[in-house]
């Protein structure tokens, strides 16, 4: 008794030798008939449906990750959001210096008032008290950046999985093109300051392009008088 | 009742800038005596080492917070009848009731003015 496959194997030879005569759709519906059957207790023909999905499947995934890799996670974990947490911790900073100073202003007000007569101490004690008052923002702008920056630091958490997880898939989407060319991932401002394209907003398209980055973080700025000398080396 | 101008009142928050609003804010309604203490563990320190006549206190603060150290003064048998008035930007509800349960005589929320602090400090402690 011959096995199914070799039952498979004649048929399909069988098949070849009639290759020039086509065959009609009952030889045909034979043969995939026959061909299926053969593969019964090693590959169903559900199970090969279920192949398929998977394959499918995969090919998704595999086109989701490279998706998601075109995004540049790295980037954004390494130093969008670095970037970012640094610009508002120096926001915080710095309007904690002012409210300060303002602080200090108030209180030398308050404490000149104490030596005026009522009718002139009066009204310079109510402006000091608004200005204590309105310090308060500070208060609330820090804590409400503080929030945005701990939401931060839990994005950059999740980041660090995803790049974890799309490692090779991230190496394989450094071309050489964009690690050689700063300007790729460069800011638009910067990358528009490199190239010499004109300013933002005189020319449509990206409105940002070609404004300046803002203030400095502190450790990163340059003080007035060290702009005044350096100004002074082109006099 | 009248209120004793120069009783002691501690204030606590982590912001310095908070702080200072605060103290002179109190001077404004009159108020001279006060300390200060930067988070509810140190304040506790302070409650402990000399009296006070009333506890103005921020939520969030590390290591203790003014919720926790609102209880530890409920449950300190010297201290349990100390007014205290939370000052927070925290404005849930939930988190008013929390503090109502755990014994707060007021709430105070950010930003806030003079006549607001004068009004709870009015209602905890009567008119001055």
């Amino acid at each position: 008794m011959t096995s199914e496959p070799d039952h498979a194997a004649a048929a399909v030879d069988a098949a070849r030798r009639e290759a020039d005569t086509p065959l009609d759709r009952e030889a045909m519906v034979a043969l995939v008939t026959e061909i299926v059957g053969s593969l019964d207790g090693e590959i169903a023909g559900g199970d090969l449906k279920i192949y398929a999905e998977l394959e499918s499947l995969a090919k998704d995934i595999r086109a989701a990750r490279a998706e998601i890799a075109a995004l540049r996670p790295d980037e954004i974990q390494s130093r969008d959001i670095p970037t970012a947490t640094d610009e508002l911790d120096a926001v915080v900073g710095a309007t904690e210096k002012a409210t300060g100073e303002i602080l200090d202003a108030a209180e030398q007000i308050q404490t000149i008032a104490e030596g005026l007569d009522k009718e002139i101490r009066d009204p310079l004690v109510t402006h000091a008290t608004n200005i204590f008052e309105a310090c308060n923002f500070q208060d609330i702008t820090g804590q409400r950046i503080t929030k945005v920056v701990r939401t931060l630091k839990h994005i950059e958490s999740r980041i660090d999985g995803l790049v974890e997880a799309l490692g090779e898939d991230l190496s394989a989407h450094l071309s050489p093109s964009s690690e050689g060319a700063d300007s790729a991932s460069a800011p638009p401002a910067a990358a528009a300051a490199d190239s010499g394209a004109e300013p933002a907003g005189e020319s449509g398209g990206d409105p940002d392009r070609g404004l300046l980055h803002g203030p400095q973080n502190p450790d990163q700025a340059i003080d007035q008088d060290e702009i005044d000398r350096l100004l002074a080396e082109f006099d | 009742m009248s209120v004793d101008m120069s009783m002691s009142i501690l204030i606590v928050d982590d912001y310095k800038t908070m702080l200072r609003i605060i103290r002179n804010l109190l001077k404004q309604l009159g108020f001279e005596n006060v300390d200060e203490a930067s988070d509810g563990a140190q304040a506790l320190q302070k409650l402990r080492q000399k009296p006070y006549g009333l506890v103005i206190s921020d939520w969030n603060m590390e290591p203790m917070t003014g919720l926790q150290l609102l209880k530890e003064v409920r449950a300190d048998t010297k201290l349990q009848s100390l007014p205290f008035i939370m000052i927070t930007a925290e404005s849930k509800k939930e988190n008013v009731i929390a503090a109502k349960e755990a014994g707060v005589n007021n709430y105070i929320v950010k930003p806030f003015n003079a006549d607001t602090l004068k009004g709870k400090m009015s209602a905890v402690l009567g008119q001055f």
